[in-house]
C-alpha cells in the first residue's frame, strides 16, 4: 500500500471512526476523547 | 487498476452523486438546525420552561398526569406518557382521537413535581423546527417520503465508497492536502473535493449509512410488532378488552422492579401499536450515552399491574436504535454537536464542489478525460493497460 498516499487517509479514518464509538461509551473521559478525536480532522481541514 | 475498472469506477461514482446530490444538500442543510434543535427550540419558545425548585422534590403520581391529560382533552385518548433524559422534571403525554391514531396528535408537558401543564403541541403546528424535521424526514409524504430518501442515501453511500476508488489514482502524485490554486478554479476545486471527501469520509459513510437504517424505522418496528410483540401478548389473545385500566403507578413499580437499574423513556397504554388491549408497555432504558438509547420493553397487565414479560430487543431494533444516536450526534455534548454541525457544512461543500465540477465538465469520452486527469495530477493515473486507451 502507498502509505504516502493512504497514511494520512488511514489515519484521520481511524481517528474519526474512534470518535464516533468512544462518545457512545460513557460521559466523561470517553466523551473527551471523541472530541479530540472527531476534532483532529476538522482542525486538519481549518489548518 | 485498469482504465475499464477505473471507467467504471468513476462512472458510477459520478451518476449515482449526480442523483442523490439535490436531495443530499437538502437533507444536509435541514440536518444543520436539527443537530441543536433543543437548543433552537429553547430560543424559539417552542419548549416548556420549567421552575427551580430544591433537588429531589417529590413528583406527583402518574395516574394524577393521566387523568389531567383527560380532562385537558376530552374526547382524546390518552397513547403515550414519555420522558426526556436531558429534562427529567418534565412528563409528556400523548393524545390522540384514537389509539392507533398517527395524525392530529397532540403533546402535553407537565411539570411532573406540580401537575401542572406547562405546554400543549399540536402535531399540525408547523414550526420552523418541525418543517425542517419533515423535510429531513420524509419530505411530508410518509413512508414513501422516507423510503425514497433512504434510496438516496443508499446512492450516497456508494458514491462515497466509488469516491474513494478513484481518489488513489487522482491523487497519488500529490502530497496529502495539496490544493492547487495557482491552477484552474475548476483544478483547484477538484483538490478541494477530494481532499475534503477523504477527510470526512468515514463520518459522512456513517451519518449516511445509519440515515438509511433510519429511514427503514417504520418497517423495522412493524416487524418487531409482528415477531415479538405478538409473541409477547400471545396468553392474552381471545381475551375480552378491560372495562376499566388500573393503576399506571402500580404498573411504574413492577415495570422498574423487572428492570432494576433502568428508567423508563415511554410507556405505551393498552389498545395502542406499542402494546396490546390488555397492557401497559414499559420501554426502559439504562443510563449510559448507549445504553440509554437500548430500549427494553417491559409488558405489564392494565389490570392487576402484574409482570406478563420483559425480554431484550432482538439485533435488528438494536441496530436501529444504536445507529440513532451514530446518525444525529446526540451523544457526547455540545463539542460533538459542533463537531457535527462542521461535518455536516464540509459535507454541503463536497456536494457543492462535486455539482460545480460536473457543471464545469468538458464535454470529451471519458479516454480523453483521463488524460486531462493525469495532465491536471501532472503524472500518469497508475493505470494499467494503458495501451487500450
Amino acid at each position: 500500500m502507498n502509505m504516502k498516499l493512504w497514511g494520512m487517509p488511514i489515519l484521520l479514518g481511524l481517528l474519526s471512526g474512534i470518535g464516533l464509538i468512544a462518545a457512545l461509551l460513557d460521559d466523561g473521559l470517553w466523551a473527551g476523547l471523541a472530541w479530540l478525536a472527531l476534532g483532529f480532522p476538522t482542525v486538519f481541514l481549518a489548518g | 487498476m485498469t482504465v475499464k475498472t477505473f471507467k467504471t469506477w468513476y462512472l458510477v461514482h459520478k451518476w449515482t452523486s449526480l442523483i442523490c446530490t439535490a436531495f443530499l444538500l437538502m437533507l444536509c442543510i435541514t440536518g444543520l438546525p436539527l443537530i441543536f434543535h433543543h437548543e433552537i427550540e429553547h430560543l424559539l419558545g417552542d419548549t416548556p420552561e420549567v421552575a427551580e425548585m430544591p433537588a429531589g422534590t417529590p413528583i406527583v403520581p402518574l395516574d394524577r398526569l393521566v387523568a389531567a391529560a383527560q380532562q385537558q382533552r376530552p374526547g382524546e385518548q390518552v397513547m403515550f406518557m414519555s420522558w426526556d433524559d436531558e429534562e427529567p422534571e418534565l412528563a409528556w403525554i400523548t393524545t390522540g382521537p384514537d389509539m392507533k391514531a398517527n395524525e392530529n396528535l397532540h403533546f402535553l408537558a407537565f411539570d411532573n413535581r406540580t401537575g401542572e401543564v406547562l405546554k400543549l403541541i399540536s402535531q399540525n403546528e408547523l414550526s420552523f423546527m418541525r418543517i425542517m424535521f419533515q423535510l429531513h424526514v420524509d419530505l411530508f409524504a410518509g413512508l414513501p417520503g422516507k423510503l425514497f430518501l433512504g434510496f438516496m442515501g443508499l446512492l450516497f453511500v456508494v458514491a462515497i465508497v466509488t469516491g474513494i476508488a478513484v481518489y488513489g489514482p487522482l491523487m497519488r502524485k500529490l502530497d496529502f492536502g495539496t490544493v492547487r490554486k495557482q491552477r484552474s478554479a475548476r483544478v483547484k476545486w477538484l483538490d478541494l473535493h477530494n481532499m475534503l471527501g477523504i477527510v470526512t469520509v468515514v463520518w459522512a459513510l456513517v451519518v449516511g449509512g445509519t440515515g438509511v437504517i433510519n429511514t427503514w424505522a417504520d418497517l423495522i418496528i412493524k416487524y418487531w410488532q409482528f415477531d415479538q410483540l405478538a409473541s409477547m401478548t400471545a396468553p392474552y389473545v381471545g381475551q375480552p378488552m378491560p372495562a376499566t385500566l388500573g393503576s399506571l403507578e402500580a404498573a411504574m413499580a413492577t415495570a422498574r422492579k423487572a428492570a432494576p437499574d433502568m428508567d423508563p423513556a415511554f410507556v405505551a397504554f393498552p389498545g395502542g401499536n406499542f402494546s396490546s388491549p390488555h397492557h401497559y408497555a414499559f420501554f426502559m432504558r439504562g443510563d449510559a450515552p448507549l445504553t440509554a438509547r437500548l430500549l427494553k420493553p417491559v409488558l405489564v397487565d392494565a389490570q392487576t399491574a402484574a409482570l406478563t414479560d420483559t425480554r431484550d430487543m432482538p439485533w435488528y431494533v438494536t441496530a436501529l436504535l444504536v445507529s440513532q444516536p451514530l446518525h444525529f450526534g446526540d451523544y457526547g455534548g455540545m463539542p460533538l454537536k459542533v463537531i457535527w454541525a462542521l461535518f455536516d457544512i464540509v459535507t454541503i461543500v463536497v456536494l457543492g464542489s462535486g455539482l460545480y465540477l460536473w457543471l464545469k465538465r468538458r464535454r470529451n469520452p471519458i479516454e480523453q478525460r483521463i488524460r486531462e486527469l493525469e495532465q491536471d495530477a501532472g503524472a500518469p493515473l497508475g493505470l494499467a493497460a494503458r495501451s487500450s486507451l
